[in-house]
């Protein structure tokens, strides 16, 4: 067997994986705020039962390790006769994993909004989805972005776990290169740098988010 | 018939009475001031007329509508009634007259041109025509209650409810709220106002009343109510006030 040395073209593939944690990231983030929105709302719904279930789905999805949620959509839903696709599975799973987070995030955002602007609005004789619509979300979504964006950086962290089910994201590729090279050291860290790469903006954009929301409540 | 009807109202917090069998009728152009100490009940009294509390027992009827427990009944009363606050609770994220101009176009679907003529009224007659396109957090707490005032007067409401709308101002932007309210009261609005204002009180309002211990303690026409209290807490609470 022949090694191959790192050099431009396993670069190359580094890059084009790190394409696909990008793709994952934004399924995570897409479907887990979809989902994630809806929790939240049940979560700070006026009905008990909901509010109830909201909280027991962010518990669990919380309270378990990404992986198994990785293993039971790839192989567990397999033996019953369901075979996923690896990225369809890896999907699902960051999506379950994300919305229980953002549904967490987005329901302290909702309900930092002081209470008088619901009883103002309320006052002013809007339903309770014109309330959220035009008073409560926008408010929240302000307050929001600064710790979404750093949720988001967690993410594209956590996509490598995916790599465990074959699906090859920047992690997997890394450990492909590795396994022809055996060059661990300039591979990982070229993996390392291109995840720095994509999560240091996003952490710095959060923060300047965060910087710029506390301007404005202090104005 | 009254515009306002309050017949033997029980409210409690927990194990605590607010409101211990309050009755009060407020006719059409009435101005009524609810005086009394803190924890007498004259905030929770004025929450329970446009049903942010819910009343325990009792029954109130206000501007043909009867207040209950049902969202649609309560959106349907709170069209005829508005409230300011104490504190101001403007939407910080909307302009001055994004804030007026909402709920009269997604409530009453009034039409863009109309809305904005209408806000642009209510805020000529609180003197703020200038702060348009200004945001909330860009305005003096007394430039905010106006606006808030001017908010509430664009849904055209049959009844104003004010609580204690100047308490978070100083004495000089006070003034300029209170000017607002005179002016409506002049205008011929229902007003009922929780107010520690006996001066303002005494000239505008055509009643006031003393709660006590979540009762009506003392009533009748402002002027002799204050020369004239009957009651042993009343003079009290008003003697303090001249100090």
């Amino acid at each position: 067997m022949i090694l191959r040395t790192f050099g431009f073209s396993e670069f190359g593939f580094l890059v084009s994986a790190l394409l696909w944690t990008v793709v994952l990231t934004i399924i995570a983030l897409s479907g887990g705020g979809i989902v994630g929105f809806v929790i939240a709302l049940a979560r700070t719904s006026t009905h008990k039962w909901l509010r109830i279930a909201a909280a027991t789905y962010i518990q669990i999805i919380q309270g378990i390790p990404v992986l198994m949620i990785l293993f039971l959509s790839y192989y567990g839903l397999s033996l019953a006769g369901l075979q996923l696709p690896p990225l369809v599975a890896a999907g699902a799973s960051m999506t379950i994993y994300a919305s229980g987070y953002l549904a967490e995030i987005w329901r302290g955002c909702i309900q930092s909004v002081p209470k008088p602007q619901w009883e103002a609005s309320e006052s002013l004789a809007m339903t309770r989805v014109q309330q959220y619509r035009y008073v409560i979300l926008p408010q929240a979504l302000r307050i929001s972005l600064p710790s979404t964006v750093g949720f988001a950086v967690q993410v594209v962290k956590n996509t490598s776990i995916t790599s465990i089910i074959g699906f090859v994201e920047l992690a997997r590729a890394g450990q492909l290169i590795n396994n022809a090279t055996f060059q661990p050291f300039r591979v990982f860290l070229a993996v390392a740098a291109l995840y720095f790469v994509v999560c240091y903006p996003l952490s710095q954009l959060s923060r300047w988010l965060e910087r710029r929301l506390h301007a404005r409540s202090h104005r | 018939m009254p515009e306002v009807i309050v017949e033997n109202v029980h409210k409690s917090f927990g194990s605590v009475e607010v409101l211990k069998g309050v009755s009060l009728t407020v006719e059409r152009g009435e101005v009524i001031a609810l005086i009394g100490r803190s924890g007498s009940g004259k905030s929770t009294l004025l929450r329970c007329i446009n049903g942010l509390e819910k009343i325990n027992s009792g029954r109130i009827k206000i501007a043909g509508h009867t207040v209950s427990s049902d969202p649609r009944q309560l959106r349907e009363l709170r069209r005829d009634v508005g409230i300011v606050f104490q504190s101001y609770n403007l939407f910080p994220h909307l302009s001055v007259g994004d804030n007026i101009m909402l709920a009269p176009k997604i409530v009453k679907n009034v039409a863009r041109a109309q809305s904005r003529e209408t806000a642009e009224n209510v805020l000529k007659l609180v003197g703020l025509s200038e702060k348009f396109d200004a945001y909330p957090d860009e305005l003096s707490g007394g430039q905010q209650q106006r606006v808030a005032i001017a908010r509430s007067l664009a849904m055209q409401p049959k009844v104003m409810l004010f609580d204690e709308v100047t308490s978070a101002l100083d004495p000089e932007l006070t003034e300029e709220v209170l000017n607002v309210m005179e002016q409506l009261a002049r205008d011929g609005m229902t007003m009922i106002l929780v107010t520690h204002e006996m001066a303002f009180a005494r000239r505008v309002a055509t009643r006031t009343i003393f709660m006590h211990q979540g009762k009506i303690w003392e009533e009748g026409p402002s002027k002799q109510l204050f020369s004239d209290p009957k009651t042993p807490e009343l003079r009290q609470f008003v003697k303090a006030d001249v100090k």
